[in-house]
Order: C-alpha cells, then structure tokens, then sequence
C-alpha cells in the first residue's frame, strides 16, 4: 500500500534518513521502534511531505507521491497524527473532526452556505466521535477536553480523512502508563483494511498490538519482522532491547 | 438573528431621531465599523496580522472618487466598482501575503501599505497629492440627495454596513469560516488534514479587500472628497485598536470598537484636541492588560457570570 525506497535525508552532516525503504501492505498494523533520536518521527515526516527527502521515492497505492505537497498526500489516502498534540485549541471535538471531513469532501472553500446544511458530514463526524468514544465530549472546546481525550481527538482528526495508511507518532505518548493499552484497543479495533504503523516505547504494546515491527537506528533501517523475529534477533537485543533490559 | 442583535440594529436607527445633528459622526463610525469588521475576517478569524489594511480602503475610496470625478456619478455602481476594484488588488498582493506570517507578515503588510500611500502621493495628477481629490459629486440615491444633515449618508453607510454584516456572518458560519478557524487555531494540522490553507487564505483575503473597498468607496460618497489619509498607516493602525478594543473574532468586536473609539475621538478631541490619543492609549493598554478578548469579550464573559 505505501512503499518508500531509498529515502535519504541529511540536516547539515547529521545524518536523519539513510537508504530507508519500506514496504507497508495493506491491512497490516506496523511498529516503528528504535531509540531516540534514531529518526522515527523524520521518517513519518518524510513519507507524508512535511519534509522534502535528498533523494529517494514514495509511493502510495502504486502511485508516485514524491512530489506531492503534504495536503495532496492525505487527499491519496495517508494521514498521520503528532507526537505532541497538534489540534485546534478553541475549537469543539465535533468542529474539529467536521472540519477534516469537509476538507476531504471539498466542501470547506464553500462560503455562502451554513454549516448545518451540511448536516450529513457532520454527522459522518459524530460518528467517527462516537467510535473513538468521544461522543459525550463532542461539543467540548478542545482544550478543555482531559489528556487522554485530546489524545483519541488525534486519531479521530487523522480518520476523517479516510485514510488507507495512518501514520501514528506516539498515539500514547503522555499517557500513563497503565492506560496506553486501553488507548491501543481503541487503535487495534479501527477498520481491518488500514494500514497502521505506530511508534512506541513501550514493548508490552508493542509486542502484544504490531503485527510486525520495523527497528530503526542512526536513520537506517536495522530489520523488519515479526514480533518473533524481532525479540529473537541479537542485534536489537545489542542495540536496543538489551540497554532497555540493563535499565530495568 | 437573536433578540440582542434585532434590538442592536434596531437602535442604530435611533440617531435618525435622538442626535440628528451627529449624523455624519455616525456615518463615519458605520463606514468604520464596516471597515474593521474587515479588518476582523482577517485577524479574529483567519489570524492573519495586518497593519497595512488602509490599501484597500484607499484604493475603494480613490476608485470611486476618480470614477464620479472622471466618468459618471451614480453612488451604487460606484461602491461596486470601488470595492470590486480592492478586491482585485486584494486577490493580487495576497498570493505574497499569504506566505508570511508572524513578524514577517506585519512587516510586509506595513511596507505594502506605505508603498501605495506613497505611490498615491506622488501622483499627484491622478490623486490630487497633499491637497486630497477635489471635484467628486455624487449623484442622487435611488432619487435621494446626499444632504447637508448626512440623513441620506448615514441611511446609505448604516444599509451597506448591515448588508456586508450579513454576508460576513454567513461566511463565519459556513465550512469556510470553520476553516479559516482551523487555520487560525493550528495552521500546522491543516495540511495534515488535507487543507489547502493558502487557497483558503487567498480568498478570504480577496474578500476582506472587498469589504474595506466598499468601506473605502462609501466614504468618498458620502463626504464627496478624498484626502491621502484613506490609505494612510493611522488609519491601519487605527483600524487595528479599534478591532482589538472591540474584540477580534467577534462580528460585533469591530462595530463596538468603532461607536467607542469614534464617539470617544470626537468628545475627548472637543476637550482636549492636541492630546486625545493619551486617552486613546490608555484604553488601549487597560483594555489589552484586564480583557484580552476585549470589551465585547468582557462583556460576553459578564453576561456568562451572571446566568
């Protein structure tokens, strides 16, 4: 669904991406782990173009999306949510995903009808709301909606685009520890065709929710497997599971 | 519309009957009002930060001066030439514009507006320079003079106010107004959203040209002069504190702030006229430092308390 080959991408003599190629088909739940700084979130910025790479491709379904300005690439299908909140402050949860709805179905340069006319996209919003269980909030001013929620708002923002690959940078980033998982059956139950790949830390979710797992480190791609192959392989055990196993 | 509002427009009337000798005052604070509820689709709700808007209500005022001065003098074909006119030059400084924002965007808007000034200045054949736009006369409205009283003035700024307030409103209320409220409140998730957000800034820009055109053009009308202050940096700047005492982001922040702001200019200038924008200033700094979302924000917050 989503490919990327050989992503390169320096900032001065800092390497951030080096021959980086992807394969996400679709349907299948992705982890990206790796340390910090290893450039996880450069690479959800570089496949959805909020940065340019040096070289290298991206396509989506097939199609060469390279060139495409970031909000042309979620008009294809490829959405992503932040690792630190990135929502509108004062506007409600129900505003807020209404508004992606009406971008994705160009209703929003529409400026001599009133919103409730468009009362069937609203209510697409309501019930994207509804699924995230986010329906009791729906007419709360985001900012004043608890962490947790803010968070949910996230994925539910990044859904109403329709998106056949969602890129998640840390949905559960700030998030006590004992409830990420609860915010991780809300991710494992969205809709069984879209392709997800979420960064994580945590290696309970991410062994127990990703299908497969991507281990980047220094901006390379280390290996890519299955949660199996992953936990048995010695260099991730080297570079990044065994620092985390001497911490604990 | 809400009870508040009809009983809003229903007393803007009352100077028809209550200050019949202040009818100008009143025009000029309706073609103000107009002028900063442009102003207020810009900054309230696009968050776009101008300190240049004069150019466009210049650019209204000199269109329709040179038009009844040159070609012919009827006022509706006037204003809609006037404001079509801003609009065009709305539509084309915004491409630029769109692209800044911050400190770079207040520059540039400064520099566009000082440019024109300036340019308006030095052609002095076409504007009149220092000495203004003489020789624009206006024809009858709809078969009424423009009288010495400013009956037909305040009637005339006071419809087309309303009228622009009408369709302001509608586009605050419509998807494009909610997405220039995504723009405002994170202009960063609109494009992960799939938002074309210069497009959308684009247009809204061209539109607030429009709106201070026709402000622009009903000031020429109605005071039959033009003087290089329509598109002077006093009257961006003026323009800016009134929307800002009013309340930005609020469709009656503009029209508040400028009863206030002119009403006050008008009664501290007749005490004090050397010294009025001490008094001005002063305002400015209690109002920024205790209601941030200024007066009608304060009051707004007041009227919640009280509930």
């Amino acid at each position: 669904m989503l490919s990327a080959k050989k992503l390169n991408k320096k900032f001065g003599s800092l390497v951030v991406a080096q021959d980086v190629a992807l394969e996400l088909p679709a349907g299948v739940r992705y982890a990206l782990i790796g340390p910090n700084g290893a450039g996880k979130t450069t690479l959800i910025n570089l496949l959805t173009g909020m940065l340019r790479p040096d070289s290298g491709e991206i396509s989506l379904a097939g199609r060469d999306i390279t060139g495409l300005r970031p909000e042309a690439r979620v008009g294809a299908g490829l959405a992503r949510t932040f690792q630190i909140n990135t929502l509108f402050p004062r506007l409600s949860a129900l505003e807020s995903v209404a508004l992606a709805v009406l971008e994705r179905e160009r209703h929003a340069h529409n400026w001599w009808r009133a919103l409730p006319a468009f009362e069937p996209w609203i209510e697409e919003a309501h019930g994207i709301l509804e699924r995230l269980g986010l329906a009791d909030v729906a007419h709360r001013v985001t900012r004043e909606l608890a962490y947790g929620q803010q968070r949910l708002l996230e994925i539910a923002v990044a859904l109403a685009t329709r998106p056949r690959v969602l890129l998640l940078d840390e949905p559960a980033a700030g998030v006590p520890k004992g409830e990420s998982a609860e915010l991780f059956t809300v991710i494992a139950g969205l809709a069984r065709e879209l392709t997800i790949l979420f960064i994580e830390h945590d290696m309970n979710v991410v062994f127990r929710f990703a299908s497969r797992i991507i281990v980047m480190v220094g901006g390379r791609i280390l290996l890519e497997g299955t949660p199996d192959e992953v936990a048995r392989d010695a260099r991730v055990r080297e570079v990044y599971l065994g620092k985390h196993a001497r911490a604990a | 519309m809400r009870p508040l509002e009809i009983a809003f427009w229903a007393a803007t009337l009352l100077p028809f009957v209550v200050t019949p000798d202040y009818l100008s005052l009143a025009s000029q604070i309706a073609i103000t009002a107009l002028f900063a509820l442009s102003l207020d689709l810009l900054l309230g709700y696009a968050g776009i930060v101008s300190l240049g808007h004069a150019a466009y209500f210049g650019f209204g005022a000199y269109v329709a001066g040179l038009l009844s001065k040159h070609y012919w003098s009827e006022p509706l074909s006037g204003l809609v030439i006037g404001a079509a006119a801003a609009g065009v030059l709305g539509y084309a400084t915004s491409h630029v514009i769109v692209r800044f924002r911050h400190l770079a965007l207040i520059m540039l808007t400064l520099g566009l507006g000082l440019l024109l000034a300036e340019a308006a200045n030095s052609a002095s054949w076409l504007t009149g320079g220092a000495d203004g736009l003489q020789g624009v006369k206006m024809a009858p409205l709809l078969g009424f003079k423009f009288d010495l009283y400013g009956r037909t003035a305040y009637a005339y700024s006071l419809a087309v106010l309303f009228l622009l307030f009408l369709l302001a409103r509608r586009i605050i209320h419509s998807p494009f107004g909610l997405a220039l409220r995504g723009i405002r409140e994170n202009a960063l998730r609109m494009p992960a959203i799939g938002a074309p957000s210069l497009a959308h800034l684009r247009k809204v820009y061209t539109i607030a040209a429009v709106l201070a055109g026709a402000a622009g053009a009903v000031l020429t009308q109605t005071t039959s002069t033009v003087s290089l202050e329509v598109l002077s940096f006093g009257r961006s700047a003026d323009v800016l504190v009134i929307l800002i005492l009013g309340g930005a982001g609020r469709l009656y922040g503009g029209i508040v702030g400028a009863i206030i702001y002119m009403v006050a200019r008008d009664q501290l200038a007749g005490m004090n006229p050397q010294y009025w924008y001490f008094w001005i200033g002063l305002l400015l700094v209690a109002v920024v430092m205790f209601l941030p979302n200024g007066i009608l924000g304060g009051l707004s917050a007041l009227g919640k308390k009280a509930q």
